[in-house]
């Protein structure tokens, strides 16, 4: 296979090695903020490959999150499953959710796309709280102390260890990060691409469109899946929150102010959009103001975020 | 057991839900029908004019129905200030760009919220009644003030929709709902008009917030549900027509007061929102829009 953006892969693999790096370096509070971040900016990578790529802005992928979050969740709790087989679960939860929910929002365009995918998420949220008794619903479940550690091809992981955690959150962030990097900058990439620049003259141009737009709405559904998956898993711990508005919201925040439609862009927006939160909810209850002021700012002065104003002025390849 | 009772309190119930209902959703249609612009901040406007009720009653002696009056003079004019605001400093910037406009309004809906968390605190605060009155059916007493709510509605809805159809403003709005720039061109002022009807509709929710906290009480997050249920009313009754939102804020709102008392709140919302949700896929123009043009 022959490597298009070159420049772009090296970032990538650059970026993976000041990653893995970083964890000899940082305080051990820093270790786990940035666990967190890598597993969020999954979540965020999975959102830009529709939001950005696509062009199609969703509303409700804490649907998706959720529906990792609970497919694993779920199938460790009461099912027993080990660690591997739960993950799967969740991250096929996530895809089945994703094609049945595409399969009919994808009939809409732009506002009325949003609202229909905030008004399934929010309707995923309420069913999560109507059987409480079955998900936990606002206070959650605890995963038993069995499913706190696994081991796959001679490999003991012991899931409470800040240091196995974060180098477990960084391989699925560089399979995630490559994995999209081939099919973002490969073929598929520009017809997802050709979709976001102009639909009709990409329907003219003999593509079916829909199964495009519906094949990045999977995709992006199943990341998210895979980050929801990880989250739940890795800390123990399944409830509602994790399918609420806001995490929809911070999706959409993370990747606009990274850059939507570059493949770094959501990392870097997560990392620093969860270090400032995390700084300011030690000192404010009511956080979410800066969320608010930041997703106004950005829309006013800031459309193409961070990384893609970069791209803008100085590096074309920056996609 | 005897159902008549029961029923008759849903329907009352599901009434006084539909007035306010159609109150807070027209608001949020007008700007939609006019606009083109979703505006996801509309349930904190509707939180503040609830708020602002709680500040009247606190701040303005007198019997309870001297502060309530305030509060439905001062309410309106203070969210609409705001939204006109809102509007001059954000909407008006992004050229009313429809995925931009709904980024930025969830941007404000959380400013709004978090403010008034910081100011008015986390507790919900309860308003007394403007008057105290019990209207005696043979089964159980029913508030008298429920049905001021349903009067005043009404009221408004009908001055709203005699303006939209025979007053020179309305003759605006309409020709600006119906074409921009043909309107703009026989001089019509657009982007006061725009300014005009996002305060105007966010005026509409203040007043269904201050009507609301008697029988409510005020909390910074209670936007919340008005909002989902007004962007229900809207979508089903059809995406911009004024009657559509009205005809679909009585179904709603009553089919919510029913399933509500007879089943679990949670279930009517979802009920609800999975309803938008297949019509907006299934029915573009809504129950009872026309097509498009």
């Amino acid at each position: 296979m022959s490597i298009h953006n070159k420049k772009l892969f090296l970032l990538c693999l650059a970026t993976l090695a000041g990653l893995f790096v970083l964890q000899f370096l940082l305080s051990d509070y820093l270790v786990l903020a940035f666990t967190r971040i890598l597993i969020l900016a999954v979540f965020a990578m999975g959102y830009n490959v529709l939001m950005g790529y696509t062009g199609l802005v969703s509303l409700g992928h804490a649907m998706f999150f959720g529906a990792g979050v609970y497919g694993a969740g779920l199938s460790s709790y009461y099912l027993g499953v080990s660690l591997p087989v739960a993950f799967l679960a969740g991250i096929l939860a996530a895809i089945a959710l994703s094609f049945l929910i595409g399969l009919l929002a994808l009939r809409t365009q732009t506002v009325s796309f949003m609202i229909v995918t905030l008004m399934f998420s929010q309707a995923a949220f309420l069913l999560i709280l109507y059987f409480s008794e079955f998900t936990g619903g606002d206070q959650g479940l605890t995963l038993p102390t069995s499913a706190r550690s696994f081991s796959l091809f001679g490999l003991e992981v012991d899931m409470t260890s800040d240091v196995a955690r974060y180098n477990l959150a960084l391989t699925v962030f560089g399979v995630v990060l490559l994995g999209l990097f081939a099919f973002t900058q490969g073929p598929v990439g520009r017809l997802l691409i050709a979709v976001r620049e102009n639909e009709d003259r990409t329907r003219m141009l003999g593509f079916d469109t829909y199964a495009i737009k519906l094949l990045a709405f999977t995709v992006s559904g199943g990341i998210s899946g895979v980050a929801g998956a990880l989250y739940g898993l890795m800390f123990g711990y399944i409830g509602s929150a994790f399918a609420e508005f806001k995490i929809s919201i911070e999706a959409l925040l993370f990747t606009l102010v990274g850059g939507p439609g570059t493949l770094l862009g959501p990392l870097v927006g997560t990392g620093l959009m969860t270090l400032l939160i995390d700084r300011l909810s030690g000192l404010t209850t009511a956080y979410l103001i800066v969320i608010g002021a930041l997703l106004v700012a950005v829309t006013l002065w800031f459309p193409t975020g961070i990384l893609g104003t970069l791209r803008d002025r100085w590096l074309p390849w920056l996609k | 057991m005897d159902i008549v009772p029961y029923l008759l309190l849903a329907t009352l119930e599901g009434l006084v839900q539909a007035s306010v209902l159609m109150l807070t959703a027209l608001g949020l249609s007008l700007v939609f029908g006019v606009m083109r612009v979703v505006n996801v901040s509309h349930g904190e406007f509707f939180m503040l004019g609830a708020v602002a009720a709680w500040v009247c009653a606190n701040l303005i002696p007198g019997p309870p129905y001297v502060p309530f009056i305030a509060a439905l003079l001062i309410a309106p004019v203070f969210v609409g200030a705001l939204a006109w605001a809102a509007d001059w400093a954000i909407l008006k910037r992004i050229n009313y760009n429809p995925e931009a406009t709904i980024v930025s309004t969830i941007g404000l809906m959380y400013i709004i919220q978090q403010m008034t968390l910081i100011t008015f605190g986390p507790d919900a605060q309860a308003v007394d009644a403007p008057f105290y009155y019990t209207v005696r059916f043979p089964w159980f007493g029913y508030s008298g003030y429920k049905f001021f709510i349903i009067a005043v509605a009404i009221v408004l809805v009908g001055g709203l929709l005699y303006l939209l159809r025979h007053s020179k403003v309305g003759l605006y709005m309409r020709a600006t709902q119906f074409d921009k720039e043909t309107a703009q061109n026989f001089g019509i002022p657009v982007t006061k008009v725009y300014s005009g009807v996002f305060a105007v509709g966010a005026m509409l929710a203040a007043i269904g917030g201050v009507l609301v906290v008697p029988s409510q009480q005020a909390h910074y997050l209670m936007g919340h549900d008005p909002l989902l249920l007004s962007f229900v009313v809207v979508i089903v009754g059809g995406l911009g027509s004024i009657p559509g939102t009205i005809a679909a804020a009585i179904l709603i709102g009553m089919s919510d007061g029913l399933l509500s008392v007879f089943f679990s709140p949670t279930l009517a919302k979802i009920f609800s929102t999975l309803l938008v949700a297949l019509v907006l896929v299934f029915r573009p123009q809504g129950l009872f829009g026309k097509a498009g043009r």
